[in-house]
This record gives structure tokens, sequence and C-alpha cells, in this order.
């Protein structure tokens, strides 16, 4: 494959040397969290043995200096998704909380009985129950714009959604069921020509390729540190600025505040407004490392390394009897996921993991989706920068053992 | 290729999970309760037809995986002409053998069951195996909804 370093990176991930049931581990689950380099894990080390306190709060040199690494990371986000500012950058748990944030602040604030918010057929269950609260909190309606068998978007039924009842539109960008990569430019223009302020659901996106927040013009746009490479426990809501500062506080307690008496507290400027309480320290700092990482080798070469790679393992899919891809957007990341004719995906995990291949098997908490197709379930592979051909190779050949075996 | 797995997908799961015995829906069912297993996805409706306290037939419809139509498949045979409390008591053998330690467990009692105690090393889908059972217990106990192992 074009020169891409992958056996220079597989050598950076520890894990990946792990034996699973005496076999060499191959690891096909990044979509739900993937593993993490040498560095990220040394950045956790060397923070918590040399450098940590607690931040923004001390004079002593240890709060300063744990303060400019965590600080640090924040503008090491802000360049790697090309935000106008550090106070765009919102540090949570992760996709999930993003998405609860601003439900529960910008929702609360602006959304009313009768307004609409639309989403589509394919989000995470983390992009459909949020809203599905704040619908039961305010009397909002909740619109779903259809998809089709390839497991794209109907671009032309989203757009006719969008009305003047519509106050936000909330869409994943690239899809952890199916691998299809949304128009998000075209949503974007077209839920604007209405004023509606547009949230990304970068989950999946983040590590397959380079984001752009200011060329997207989203409003919003949220992500998990652990699946890009980063700690678990940590993940960023991007907002414009304009719009955070006009949004209400999200939790309230240390941090967030300027001035606090007993009659009213001030709060806090961005991006503290919405940090209430000890932040997560130690994996922003892991997050900032992870972007380091991804930097030194570059986005570009490894959207192009995993097109590659999902190439190669679609050609491979397709020869096989009985396989039946579910997702084949025109536009993919590097997702696989399949059925097999009365084979149930959890037998294939199961089967599988016994090779020592990690894949998952269920309904990828897009339980909608699985309605759509009428599985009730798909196994999924899913690729990052450091699998390789060959391991696409011991995934076919399991497949096609399986089958064999289940006659 | 898969001989590690030679305890958990023995022959005899693989021929009830090809031939599946018992599918069928029951038209004067006494019983009918459906399971779900929100994790897998894995769905069934069992029928019971009762005389008495006895369990004179039982089917099955639905989909899931190997482990879990093998399970409610052989379930179906062994808990004919059982009644209630036989069938209570097999539900408590089988469960320890799914989940117990090794000295609770009694292959003998479960009988043919006894196939399915190689779940016991895979934890993630000992609920495969237990389902039929849970949904068995709950029409016993004719509990006429949908019962789901989470
Ligand atoms: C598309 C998408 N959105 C949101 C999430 C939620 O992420 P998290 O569980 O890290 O909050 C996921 C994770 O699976 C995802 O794939």
């Amino acid at each position: 494959m074009t020169n891409f370093p992958v056996e220079k990176i597989r050598a950076d991930f520890p894990i990946l040397a792990e034996l699973i049931r005496n076999k060499p581990l191959v690891y096909l689950d990044n979509a739900a969290s993937c593993q993490k380099p040498q560095a990220v894990i040394d950045s956790i080390v060397h923070l918590y043995s040399h450098d940590y306190a607690n931040v923004h709060r001390g004079v002593h040199t240890l709060s300063v200096r744990s303060t400019d690494k965590f600080e640090g990371a924040r503008t090491k986000v802000k360049d790697f998704i090309n935000a106008a500012s550090e106070k765009e950058i919102i540090f949570v748990r992760g996709a999930t909380e993003a998405i609860n944030l601003v439900a529960q602040t910008y929702g609360k604030a602006n959304i009313k009985a009768g307004d609409e918010i639309l989403i589509t057929a394919m989000e995470h269950h983390s992009n459909i129950v949020p809203w599905q609260m704040l619908c039961e909190q305010t009397g909002a309606i909740l619109k779903v714009a259809p998809i089709n068998l390839q497991g794209e978007l109907i671009y032309d039924e989203f757009e006719k959604l969008i009305s003047d009842k519509t106050k936000l539109v909330s869409v994943v960008h690239m899809s952890n069921a199916l691998g299809t990569i949304n128009p998000v430019k075209d949503i974007i223009a077209a839920a604007h020509a209405k004023n509606i302020p547009v949230l990304l659901d970068g989950a999946q996106a983040i590590p397959h390729m380079a984001v752009d927040v200011q060329d997207l013009d989203c409003d919003f746009y949220v992500f998990s540190g652990h699946k890009l490479y980063a700690p678990s426990g940590i993940g960023v809501l991007y907002g414009k600025q304009a719009l955070l500062e006009a949004m209400p506080p999200y939790q309230g307690g240390g941090d967030m505040i300027r001035k606090v008496t007993f009659e009213e507290t001030e709060y806090n400027v961005l991006p503290y407004k919405f940090e209430a309480g000890t932040p997560n320290i130690a994996d922003v700092v892991g997050l900032g490392a992870a972007i380091d990482y991804l930097n030194a080798i570059g986005m570009d070469k490894i959207a192009a390394y995993e097109a590659e790679l999902l190439d190669y393992a679609t050609e491979k899919a397709q020869q096989i009897k009985g396989l039946r891809i579910i997702g084949e957007a025109g536009h993919k990341g590097a997702i696989l996921a399949f059925v097999l004719d009365r084979i149930h995906p959890h037998d294939i995990g199961t089967m599988l993991d016994s090779l020592g291949i990690a894949i998952r098997a269920g309904h990828h908490c897009a339980m909608p989706v699985m309605d759509f197709f009428e599985v009730p379930a798909t196994a999924r592979a899913s690729f990052a920068m450091y699998n390789t051909k060959e391991e696409i190779d011991v995934l076919m050949k399991g497949i096609q053992s399986l089958i064999e075996v289940f006659g | 290729m898969f001989d590690d797995l030679r305890d958990l997908y023995q022959e005899v799961i693989f021929d009830h999970n090809r031939n599946p015995r018992n599918f069928r829906v029951m038209d004067n069912a006494d019983r009918k309760v459906e399971g779900f297993n929100p994790l897998c996805g894995d769905r069934l409706t069992l029928y019971l037809k009762m005389d008495g306290n006895t369990i004179t037939d039982a089917s099955f419809q639905g989909s899931g995986c190997a482990i879990s139509t093998a399970s409610v498949s052989l379930m179906t045979e062994i808990v004919k002409g059982k009644t209630e409390q036989e069938a209570e008591d097999l539900f408590k053998k089988f469960h320890e053998m799914t989940t117990g330690k090794d000295e609770q467990i009694n292959l003998e009692a479960v009988g043919k069951l006894a196939v399915l105690a190689g779940v016991r090393e895979y934890p993630a889908r000992v609920k495969c195996a237990t389902l039929a059972w849970h949904t068995l217990d709950a029409a016993l106990k004719n509990e006429q909804k949908s019962i789901s192992t989470e």
C-alpha cells in the first residue's frame, strides 16, 4: 500500500502485541473504542509522576504546571478541529454528554412546544434520546429524515423536513452502524438558509478524517476522546462562541463561577462556564498527546490509508457467498457491517474471538437502523490506522471457516 | 480451526440451530410469553399447552443465535410432560449449570441440556442460553407480558 508507516504505528500500540486465545490480536472494534499509543499512556503517567495538581486554583508550582498542560491540550484540540478560539472548546465526558449539554442548555432556552428538532434515521442512540427527553420536557417534536437501502440519507426528504418550525438540526457526521458519511456541508447550508443551527455528531468521523469546524460552518461539533486514540472519559463540545455565550450554564459548581454570594452568582467566562467542578485533568492531557501523535502522522494520510483498507475489505467481503454488507453508501468511512445467511452475529462474534479477532456484534446503539434493515443485529468490523490488509485476510478466512462449520 | 470452541458449539447445538424442534405457532396455546434479549436483539415467543399443572405441549417462534435457538429448542422438547414444579426444578439446575460454581453442577440432572454447559466459560453468552428458561419461568408464573434478560 501507499507507503503508510503502518508497522511503525503498530509498534507504538503496546496492546497490539497481546495474544488473545493464543493468537495474535486482530483488533477490528475500533468504532466502539480505539487502542492507545504509548505516547498517550506515557503522557498520563508523566503527569501523575511529575506535574499533577488541581487546575486553575493554586499559585503553587504544580498547579501552574498542571494548568499549563491542561490548557495546552485545549489549544491542541482547538487547532486540531480549527476552531476560532479556545473559548469554543468545552471539555466533557464524551459525545453523549456533549449532546445532552446542548439539549439541556441551548435546547431548553430556545426550543418550545410545537418546535421541531430534525435528526436522521441513522443516528446513534446518543443523538436520539437526549432530544426525546427535551421534547418530553418542552413539547417539541422530533423529526427523522429517512435513509435508503444503501444506508444513505435521502437528502431531498431531509430538505423537505426543514421547516419554519425547525429549531435545531442534529446529524451524525459518520454513522457508526453503517459507515455512511453524510453530506454535512449541504445539510449545514440548507439549515443555515433558514437560520437553523446544526450540531454534528463527530464521534466516528473525528478519527478518520481532517475536521475543520470553520470550513464546515457547523454550530456545534461533538466527539469522544476514546475513539481518537485518547483515554475514555474525556470528550469535546465545540460550539460557536456567540451561541455558547448566549446559552445558560449546564451544571453549577466550582470553576464555572466568577463570583458567588448567597444572593446571586456571576458565571465564569467561556469555556469555564460549562466546566463545573474539577475536570478530568489527566485524560485531557492524554487527549492532547493523542492529537500530537495524529498530527505527526497526518489526518489526510490516515484517511487515504483507511480508504484503501475499506476498499480491500469490501472487495473481499463481496466474494463471500451468503454475506450481505449492511451500509453501502457511496461516501463511507472505514466500517464494514455485515450479516451472514442463517448465522447470528453473536455466533460470528464468538467464533471470530476464538481466532483472536475482535469485532462487534449487536445493534451498535442504533436500534432504529437495525429495524430499518430488518436485522436483529449486525457484525461489524471497524478499521483504524493500525490495521493491515493481512489482518483483513485473517478476518475473511475466519468468516469463510465459520460459514463452513455452521454448514 | 475452531478447536477452542468445541465445548461451546457442540454438534447437537448446530443440529438444533439448523433444525429447531417445535418451531411453530401454537394456535390454542394456554400460555404465550415473549422473551427479549436487548443486548443482542434475540426475540422469541414461547407457547405452552397445559393440562392442569402439566405441560402437554411447548413450541416457539423467533430468531436468535445458535446458542439461544438450540437452548429453546431443547427446552421445548424436555419440558413436555413435565409438571410446573418439575420444569421449575429443571430451570434451577440449568441455571446452576450455566452460572454456578463447579461443585454445584450436576450434569446428569439436566440430561441432554448438558450440551449447553460450555456457555459457563463465555460470560457474554450465558444470557443467550438462559433466555428460553427465563421466558418459560414467566410463562409458568402466568406473566402474560414480555420478559427481558436485562
Ligand atoms: C456516532 C456516535 N455518536 C455518539 C457516540 C457516543 O459516544 P460516547 O459513548 O463516547 O459518548 C458514539 C459511540 O459509540 C457514536 O458512534
